[in-house]
């Protein structure tokens, strides 16, 4: 059974983790001070030997992207945190910037000093504004204390943060979109090359990264990279937060080694809500393709989550028991994804319009088999052929659903409509209270 | 000659092998091929966006294959590519059927009533990408149609396909960028800013390159089928940037031009009037029979011979000067030059029916005529200067040529002017601020490299040596010069001899070798050995008796610095109108011929590099007569024939006769004369706005509607002497008129005052009777 490694979400239980003092208790602040002791280079290096990867999603090698910024090339580099968590299900950077903002910007301060920018960035869902105040104190903490500004920590190093609030869009999780958008355009994703290594913010080379892994890199700094190692599995190393939500006794943020199983999350979060049994679950949000009760004992990390047809995203597990009706549940998200495409490119603009309007007369019982075959040819049509992954994932739960639920949609066509008591699957119904 | 070595790459395409320059995109290089992928956002002038997906192929590099189809607008070619397309993919063509079957979700099946149906992107390749019949069942998006986003183009959003190809034409190539994509998702669409419509010089371009018929000419609209229109490659009248273009034209009637593609000129582009600006043509008060003063005094209409024979008496031993105008063809101004030699027996010729001076016509003659600056010289610059040239509101392809090299390699641009215009800020201009008339002495301040290029606009001779200085510029730093001026027909009327100074093929007058070249060709025995009187001076002894009559071709006597001279000229003589609408000219001609507008006629203009640009007949049928044929009845009909029977003719005349080889007319510099300014007192600057009350513009109501406002421009320090703010009236006057505008305070010499010079509420040569560098009384009004 494995064990919950708690690191980043070690003291979320104490009243004051989010203030200054409140960090430092804990060490806060001095792997940046060690940090900021280091050869860049070093850093980069040790966070490469550690095996981070990213946690927003694509799992890219941490340290490697940093390396990937040219060095000595006399431009501003920039470093920019990716803040704006907006995926169904995914709801990780939200409680831990709430709990411990200080964790991102120590992070940032390390990040910054290790590919030699000076200047570094938040871009952060507006619409969370309880955690934009929080973030905007804990910077102007820092700043007071000399974390952040000039000559920080009296190492001779500049470093300033900006904390910017996006205004809503699901696209500017997207890194480029999320660059045109920081630049004050409108967020639609880059045409790459160039990647912004190369010419990212304001066309200098940039890095940008998830919240959740740059919160990790002052535990490296501090316990070393082997300490990191010692954690996940071969090619997924470290410990992670997974999101536990939906039809769950104890939905919440789980920090565990990488690899772990949902039947080993499950048993920690209570099980299922009671009297109901696991229906399908998304290993990483939304867009990630769904899994069932067969994926139970599933590693989740990056290959184990591969393997099984999926990708482990941002570790939401959204967990849904029997009185959920896959077509209602996968429209909802498909809406979703029609409401947020960006219009840029055409299969995604397009075939979401289409996708939610098949989906819908699905729902209500009205088309033919052949529309099934028809929403896969679609997606078939989408999936890949896009500007940006953004409609692959509007794709996702659609195709995987037909693959393990096919007759469930048939029953729609049958009855005439869904056959599901749409009450039943809230949580406040109460069945199972 | 320098060989430019390209990096040359092979590809594999279809099977077939290509070799390409390096950095040439995928969809490019299948082209070469012959293999047309389909495409919407992908245009070769823009960068690539990759939005529209359509050009989806399988592409493999050294044996590794990209897991899905790329977009083959945004991938340049590698060595060791192998591309598979629609041909020979299944997984291409599936994937570019996908695209083309979710571009029709919200596409309206109203290609019956739209004007792109029958020339349609969209339809087209919907019919060799598509599905033959729609699996879409659902509700389309609506919009509201269609929207003016400026009075001259329309939007219907809902056909929109989003591709983005005239948003990115506003930015990177006009550098206006009025419209935008606002909202998201599919209800993404085209929009301006709030209260500022798309009021750019080239939103033309948009509606032409637009894919499908969501942008449309709001003149054009509804107007015609592709089908029923018969198109003639042809030449724009307008300016002398020289564009290409294409004239549609159905039962006689020009309906809509566009820009053609001309890659060493003007691309793809064109200027919203080149486009929008030939109603005139069909203008009902059209010229269409002879008109002869009767004994009574009044112009009634007669029938050829008769106005022949009155034209040929009134001319016939008489002392006659001959006005062209700058608009005539090469081959009509070539008939004037001809006819004023061999049948009136004069160099008393000018086709500068504006404000001119001899310095300008020494200039022209000894640094202009056959020498060959051109927009590949601008492409190679390090550094181009302008002097009195204004190429957004004078010449727009010289613009766009110089933006696009500002945008591409930050080519240096400096502008000796009165005045920081919007055009030049867009170029990034180094503005050398100069009091009008004090050109000359910053002129002679500038460095320059063998590499540069001085554009001199025909502005420059209103300045005393400012010409002078930009000779002795070129001459000492080895910058070659361009001299760009307004009018089409101005380049060929130097060439052709339209000129005092000059016969043609740049042969001086006072060169007694070039009058036997002319005279042999000629078959005449000799020529006028005396330079002729300039255009001012044929006004002059017109009005004094020296001169007892005029021959005009398209004269605006309103464009002359003398313009009460020229009117009381022409009351004064006997003159002979050629004409396609009435005119303060032919209000007071004795004879008037009614000539061919240019879609009438075939011939060529020479554009400011000197470049031919020919143009058949676009409109079959014409009964009207282009000026060279009516120049040599008239001729014959004097007893001295010019023998130019057709355009044709003076064509073959005009080549056979060739460039001068001999030594060029020689210069002597002239210099500048300042004038003290007092204290409520200005120097007049202007210019012509590229929309204004031009003739050739009548009767686009909606192309005017997009004219930038008349306003007088003064510099803040005046302002604040003044106690004006933008939007307050000022008034600027003179001995002979005033005009009162709102004021506009920009970057402009504080000694100077700006007034468009022939713009609504602003007509400055007819009101003051002077358009730049005298001095006038500016005040509140």
């Amino acid at each position: 059974m494995t064990k919950l490694t708690p690191v980043l979400s070690a003291h979320w239980d104490e009243k004051d983790s989010f203030t200054l003092e409140g960090y430092k208790r804990h060490g806060g602040y001095t792997a940046s001070a060690k940090a900021l002791k280091m050869e860049p280079d070093a850093i980069i290096q040790q966070v490469k030997d550690s095996g981070l990867r990213g946690r927003g999603g694509a799992g890219f090698p941490t340290g490697m992207k940093w390396g990937f910024i040219p060095q000595g090339d006399n431009k501003d580099h920039y470093l920019v945190v990716n803040a704006d968590e907006s995926e169904p299900g995914t709801c990780k950077d939200t409680p831990l910037l709430l709990a411990n903002p200080h964790v991102l910007i120590e992070g940032m301060i390390i990040g910054s000093y290790a590919i030699r920018a000076k200047y570094a960035f938040i871009y952060i869902r507006g619409e969370v504004t309880h955690v934009v105040r929080r973030m905007q104190q804990a910077i102007e903490d820092a700043y007071k204390a000399g974390y952040l500004g000039k000559n920080i920590f009296g190492s001779g190093v500049d470093l300033e943060l900006v904390l910017h609030v996006g205004a809503g869009a699901y696209i500017c999780g997207e890194e480029t979109a999320l660059l045109d958008s920081l630049e004050g355009f409108r967020g639609q994703p880059r045409l790459r090359p160039p990647f912004p290594a190369i010419a990212g913010l304001y066309a200098r080379p940039t890095v940008v990264n998830n919240v959740e892994s740059i919160a990790s890199v002052p535990s490296i700094i501090s316990n070393g990279a082997e300490w990191f190692q010692s954690m996940g599995t071969e090619k997924s190393k470290g410990m992670t937060l997974y999101s536990l939500s939906g039809h769950v006794a104890n939905p919440g943020q789980f920090e565990a080694p990488l690899g772990i199983t949902l039947r080993e999350i499950l048993e920690l979060a209570g099980g299922i809500r009671k009297g109901h049994q696991l229906k399908f679950w998304t290993p990483g949000g939304s867009s990630t393709p769904l899994f069932t009760v067969e994926h139970l004992d599933t590693p989740l990390d990056y290959e184990g989550v591969s393997a099984a047809g999926s990708m482990l995203g941002t570790k939401a597990l959204q967990i849904f028991d029997e009185t959920t009706c896959i077509v209602r549940a996968v429209l909802r998200w498909t809406e979703f994804y029609k409401h947020e495409s960006c219009g840029k490119c055409t299969p995604c603009r397009e075939g979401t319009w289409w996708l939610v309007q098949i989906l819908k007369d699905l729902e209500s019982g009205k088309g033919t088999e052949a529309d099934l075959d028809k929403l896969i040819d679609l997606c078939d049509n989408i999936m890949g052929r896009s500007f940006c992954a953004l409609a692959d994932g509007a794709a996702s739960p659609i195709v995987s659903s037909l693959k393990y639920f096919r007759s469930e949609y048939m029953d729609h066509l049958r009855n005439g409509g869904c056959p599901f008591d749409p009450h039943a699957s809230t949580l406040f119904d109460k069945a199972g209270v | 000659m320098t060989t430019e070595v390209v990096d040359m790459i092979t590809l594999v395409i279809d099977g077939f092998e290509v070799s390409v320059p390096k950095g040439t995109l995928v969809i490019r290089a299948a082209e070469k091929l012959g293999i047309q992928i389909p495409r919407f956002c992908d245009h070769p002038l823009l960068d690539p966006v990759g939005a529209c997906r359509q050009c989806l192929v399988d592409i493999e590099i050294n044996g590794r294959a990209f897991p899905k189809p790329q977009a083959s607008c945004t991938i340049p070619v590698e060595p060791g590519m192998i591309v598979k397309t629609q041909l020979t993919s299944a997984v291409a063509q599936k994937a570019q059927e996908g695209i083309m079957e979710f571009l029709l979700v919200n596409h309206p099946l109203d290609c019956p009533v739209c004007d792109k149906g029958g020339e349609c992107p969209l339809q087209n390749q919907a019919m060799s990408t598509g599905r033959g019949e729609s699996r879409f069942e659902g509700k389309k998006r609506l919009f509201d149609k269609p929207i003016n986003i400026s009075s001259q183009v329309l939007l219907d959003r809902e056909r929109c396909v989003l591709c983005a190809r005239c948003t990115r034409f506003s930015e990177q190539i006009a550098s206006d960028p009025f419209i935008t994509l606002n909202e998201r998702g599919a209800l993404q669409q085209v929009g301006i800013y709030e209260n500022q419509p798309f009021e750019s010089y080239f939103s033309g371009n948009t509606v032409q390159i637009c894919p499908v018929g969501a942008l449309t000419g709001a003149s054009y609209r509804f107007q015609a089928r592709p089908f029923d229109l018969v198109s003639t490659p042809s030449s724009c009248e307008h300016c002398a940037s020289g564009c290409a273009q294409r004239t549609d034209v159905r039962r006689g009637k020009t309906l809509r031009r566009l820009a053609g593609d001309d890659p060493e000129v003007n691309e793809e582009w064109n200027c919203d009037k080149g486009r929008w600006a030939f109603k005139y043509v069909t203008a009902l008060d059209r010229i269409t029979n002879p008109l002869v003063r009767d004994a009574s005094g009044e112009l009634r209409e007669a029938s050829w011979p008769e106005a022949i024979a009155a034209a040929a008496d009134g001319l016939k031993g008489n002392r006659v000067g001959v006005l062209v105008g700058g608009r005539a063809t090469v081959e009509d101004a070539y008939g004037y030059s001809k006819f004023a030699r061999v049948t009136l027996g004069t160099n008393d010729i000018d086709f500068r029916s504006r404000v001119s001076s001899d310095e300008e016509r020494e200039f022209l003659a000894s640094h202009v005529v056959g020498t060959s600056t051109t927009y590949r010289d601008i492409d190679r610059a390090d550094h181009v200067l302008l002097v009195g040239f204004e190429p957004e509101e004078e010449s727009p392809i010289v613009f766009l040529r110089m933006l696009k090299h500002v945008k591409k390699r930050a080519l240096k641009v400096s502008a000796v002017a009165t005045k920081l215009s919007i055009g030049n800020e867009k170029l990034g201009a180094t503005f050398l601020s100069v009091a009008p008339g004090s050109e000359a002495d910053a002129i002679s301040k500038i460095e320059l490299t063998a590499k540069s290029v001085i554009l001199v606009g025909e502005r420059a001779c209103e300045s005393a040596g400012a010409l002078s200085a930009v000779a002795a510029l070129a001459h000492r730093t080895g910058a070659k010069i361009g001299w760009v001026p307004r009018r089409a027909g101005e380049p060929g009327a130097i060439a052709a001899g339209a000129i005092g100074n000059l016969l043609p093929g740049g042969r001086p007058v006072s060169d007694p070798a070039a009058r036997v070249d002319v005279a042999t060709v000629w078959g005449v025995d000799s020529i006028p050995s005396a330079v002729g009187k300039n255009a001012d001076e044929i006004f002059v002894a017109a009005k004094t008796g020296q001169l007892d009559a005029l021959v005009v071709g398209g004269v605006d006597p309103l464009d002359s610095a003398l313009s009460a001279e020229a009117l009381s000229a022409l009351d004064q003589t006997f003159v002979v109108s050629f004409e396609i609408r009435p005119s303060a000219v032919t209000a007071r001609a004795n004879v008037v011929f009614p000539v061919a507008a240019v879609t009438e006629k075939s011939g060529s203009f020479m554009n400011w590099e000197g470049r031919a640009r020919e143009f058949d007949t676009a409109v079959e049928g014409s009964l009207h007569r282009s000026d060279v044929r009516i120049l040599s009845m008239l001729a014959d009909a004097m007893g001295k024939s010019i023998s130019l029977n057709s355009v044709k003719s003076a064509s073959k005349e005009f080549a056979s006769l060739s460039k001068w080889d001999g030594a060029r007319a020689t210069f002597t510099p002239s210099t500048s004369k300042s004038l003290s300014v007092g204290n409520d007192e200005a120097l007049l600057t202007s210019w012509r706005r590229l929309l204004d009350d031009g003739s050739l513009q009548d009767g686009e109501v909606n192309l005017a509607g997009t004219a930038r406002k008349s306003v007088v421009v003064i510099s803040q320090k005046r302002a604040s002497a003044l106690g004006v703010v933008d939007g307050d009236a000022v008034k600027v006057s003179n001995s002979q008129g005033s005009v009162t505008l709102p004021v506009l305070v920009e970057n402009i010499h504080d000694d100077a005052v700006w007034m468009p010079r022939n713009s609504r509420g602003s007509h400055l040569l007819e009101t003051l009777g002077t358009a730049s560098g005298t001095l006038v009384k500016v005040g509140k009004a």
